[in-house]
């Protein structure tokens, strides 16, 4: 016992601050020590981030916001400070124009109208409280009364369609092309999943053509074929080619989406629905459809969100979308033209707030839904 | 009868059939009714007359008095050139991307989430025409070229570097490295037999670097050892020499790159968070770096999870290739276009575009299938 192991005790040096292990956690600095600054790679990789952050940071806002030109102003006020601050006079300037596009000007407040009511669309169609068969009813309603105040009649003054512009295309586009399309890819992917051979490879071809092939060549089929594939004399509009080709080429991708959804149903429920005596319609509608949709409502909103992006593709064949209409906007005036960096980035940011709204909602569902499941 | 399912399943599919074949005879009758009062002429002829158009970038010999085949096939080369290099830019963009998101370090880690939120949430089209307008609107006129070390110069018109002269030891030397990187290829496969059947392990990497490196500057010894270099010089109004990078094709590759790499690095950092916890631990244990961990342990596992919806993105990005035309890549859609316009054949020209891309997407699904055959987990 007493060999002097405990006598040697004191000999021992407590290891200085540096040896000590560190407390963990406790305070901003031991989360900034354990997130940043854990080991020397962790700290090189922290402060070489940092030296391109302060390189790039501070010119940065600078240019987008302390000497950027704000609000109703003139050119003159954008050309001073041009190089040194953005402009975002030509946001103001060109507003109407980015917004609405060539819409009779003194009508403009119809399309406001709409793009309200198309919001609300989205928003009531995210809210769980709504999913139930009375939101058919809410899309109905929605879309008729942006069809009337967007086109006239019934006391409004009618507005052809190719005056139609800007964001309440590129929603009209988007929206109504998914609301038409989810019934045919719920058929497509009912078809692909039928025991009748026909049925199933007419689908499978249609899927496949279609999902291998760009936006840009069914919106050009649409735009230059649609007219030779009509008895003579018919003609649709540029606006109806477009929706039409926006609504076959989503049909395709949502048909995967809701085949996924039906596969994960569990065997079970059709063997189930078979032994009780229902026919394929009322296995479908009552058994499947309803567990399977809702499996599947996270890829659709995903593609939901790809089709608002790809509405943009409709520039090509010159439909006044929002993307058209700011691009435009800045191309027609010379003036101004010299500041369409701006203008894109207000249309990027316009695009993005749509976007990264759908995809935080989108993953904020599938996270909800899962944990029903449980 | 109408009760038998048998029967009514046959009764469904001739119905579809009859409507199918019914709605295609009438669209056909309509066409062909509509093309004979316009006088356009049904089928492919067309594509051995004159075009007429020329194309400022290619990649095949073309000018204007060659044919409309010839037109689409230097559109469908310059498709193929711009997708290759993006699918290659986007996989290494993304993968560095999705990596730092996974970065312990959490201002990496936040920033490269900043950078996946904001690409893929914005239209690929307004991320062309963004970078289409700096290229082409905020660089400085040719004249004022911003200079690179003598040998890049950047202006409107593109960026122009300088570019070995025309000589058969630049060539051989070329040729020299690709060899080389097939070489090197061949021996890594080698190594990695003999390891499997003795356990003898090969040096691997300073062979190889020596024939990708060592290879090429042998072939230009041999070959004469040239030593000169086409440099651009500006005479009149453009610069005249070396090679340009057209402001319209810098600005798909960049814009089709960093929007496609957003989407990779979402692959990527799913497929490592897939692979189990326990195999990081376990190659902790075994003494393995980070890095040699991420390269032997991880990325392995994670390829599995990876390949199937990489290959959509490459398909994606592919077929995303297309928007070229928008900011006047003459891509196939381009070619295909001034086709249409020129000639009214639309039909044909569409069917071509449709038949086209049908083929690339399907040549990209069969060799990511043949390369997922080969990483899938072989289970004994």
């Amino acid at each position: 016992m007493a060999n002097g192991t405990l006598t040697s005790l004191p000999d021992v040096a407590l290891p200085s601050a540096a040896e000590r292990p560190p407390t963990g956690g406790g305070g901003p600095l031991g989360w900034i020590r354990a997130n940043l600054f854990s080991s020397v790679s962790n700290t090189v990789v922290t402060l070489l981030t940092l030296a391109v952050l302060a390189y790039i940071v501070p010119p940065a806002l600078n240019w987008l916001v302390f000497k950027a030109v704000w609000g109703h102003q003139p050119l003159a006020a954008c050309d001073a400070v041009r190089g040194q601050g953005a402009c975002w006079a030509v946001v103001w300037e060109k507003f109407r124009f980015m917004m609405f596009g060539v819409y009779p000007f003194d009508q403009q407040w119809r399309p406001a109208i709409v793009i309200v009511i198309l919001c609300g669309l989205l928003v009531v169609s995210a809210i769980k409280l709504f999913w139930r068969p009375s939101l058919i009813a809410i899309w109905v309603a929605g879309i008729a009364t942006t069809f009337w105040l967007m086109g006239g009649g019934l006391g409004l003054a009618p507005v052809r369609s190719e005056q139609w512009g800007g964001l309440p295309v590129t929603l009209i586009l988007a929206i109504f092309g998914i609301a038409f399309a989810f019934p045919l890819g719920v058929l497509l992917a009912l078809g692909r999943r039928s025991k009748l051979p026909i049925i199933r490879s007419f689908s499978v071809i249609y899927i496949e053509v279609v999902r291998g092939v760009p936006l840009i060549t069914v919106l050009f089929m649409a735009s230059v074929m649609f007219a030779l594939f009509l008895p003579e004399g018919v003609r649709i509009d540029q606006m109806l080619r477009a929706q039409v080709a926006i609504i076959l080429f989503i049909a395709a991708y949502l048909a995967e989406a809701v085949r996924g959804g039906l596969q994960a149903v569990p065997k079970g429920q059709y063997e189930a629905a078979e032994a009780l005596g229902l026919p394929y319609w009322k296995m479908m509608l009552l058994v499947i459809l309803p567990q399977g949709l809702k499996i599947s409502i996270p890829p659709i909103v995903n593609s939901f969100i790809s089709v608002f992006k790809d509405t943009s593709l409709v520039v090509i064949i010159a439909i006044y979308d929002f993307a058209y209409a700011v691009k435009k906007s800045v191309e027609t005036d010379f003036a101004w033209k010299k500041y369409f960096i701006e203008a894109f980035l207000f249309s990027i940011l316009v695009y993005w707030i749509f976007c990264f709204a759908m995809s935080k909602y989108s993953q904020w569902l599938e996270r909800d839904l899962a944990r029903g499941h449980r | 009868m109408f009760r038998s399912e048998r029967v009514r399943n046959i009764l469904y599919q001739a119905l579809l059939l009859a409507g199918v074949i019914g709605l295609g005879w009438y669209l056909v009758s309509n066409t062909l009714h509509n093309l004979e009062t316009r006088q356009i002429q049904v089928g492919f002829a067309f594509l051995s007359r004159e075009a007429g158009f020329e194309i400022a970038e290619k990649h095949i010999a073309y000018e204007a008095s060659d044919s409309y085949l010839r037109a689409f096939l230097v559109g469908l080369g310059n498709t193929l050139v711009v997708a290759a290099l993006g699918i290659f830019f986007a996989t290494i963009i993304g993968t560095l991307i999705g990596i730092a998101r996974l970065s312990s370090n959490w201002l990496l880690a936040k920033l490269a989430s900043a950078y996946v939120e904001v690409m893929r949430n914005v239209p690929l089209l307004l991320q062309l025409f963004v970078w289409y307008g700096i290229f082409t609107e905020l660089l400085p006129p040719v004249k004022e070229s911003i200079e690179v070390g003598g040998w890049l110069f950047v202006s409107q018109r593109g960026f122009r570097f300088t570019w070995p002269a025309e000589h058969v030891g630049w060539s051989a030397a070329g040729w020299a490295f690709l060899a080389g990187i097939v070489l090197a290829w061949l021996w890594r496969g080698h190594a990695r037999r003999t390891q499997i059947a003795t356990g003898r392990q090969l040096r691997v990497g300073w062979p190889s670097l020596g024939l990708v490196l060592g290879l090429p500057v042998l072939a230009w010894a041999v070959f004469g050892a040239p030593t000169t270099f086409d440099v651009p010089a500006l005479s009149g109004f453009d610069y005249q020499g070396g090679r340009v990078i057209s402001p319209e094709f810098a600005a798909l590759l960049l814009g089709l790159s960093t929007y496609t790499a957003a989407f990779i690095a979402e692959v990527v950092r799913a497929g490592i968070l897939a692979v189990d916890r326990g195999q990081g631990e376990a190659a902790m244990a075994l003494g393995l770096t980070p890095g040699q961990r991420l390269r032997l342990i991880t990325l392995p596992q994670a390829l599995r999870v990876i390949i199937p919806p990489m290959t959509s993105q490459y398909l994606n990005l592919a077929k995303n290739s297309s928007l070229a035309v928008a900011i006047g890549y003459p891509d196939l859609v381009a070619v295909a276009n001034t086709t249409m316009n020129q000639t009214g054949q639309a039909i044909e020209a569409i069917a071509i575009l449709m038949a086209v891309y049908l083929s690339i997407s399907l040549s990209i699904s069969l060799f990511m299938n043949w390369y997922n055959d080969r990483v899938r987990l072989v289970e004994r």
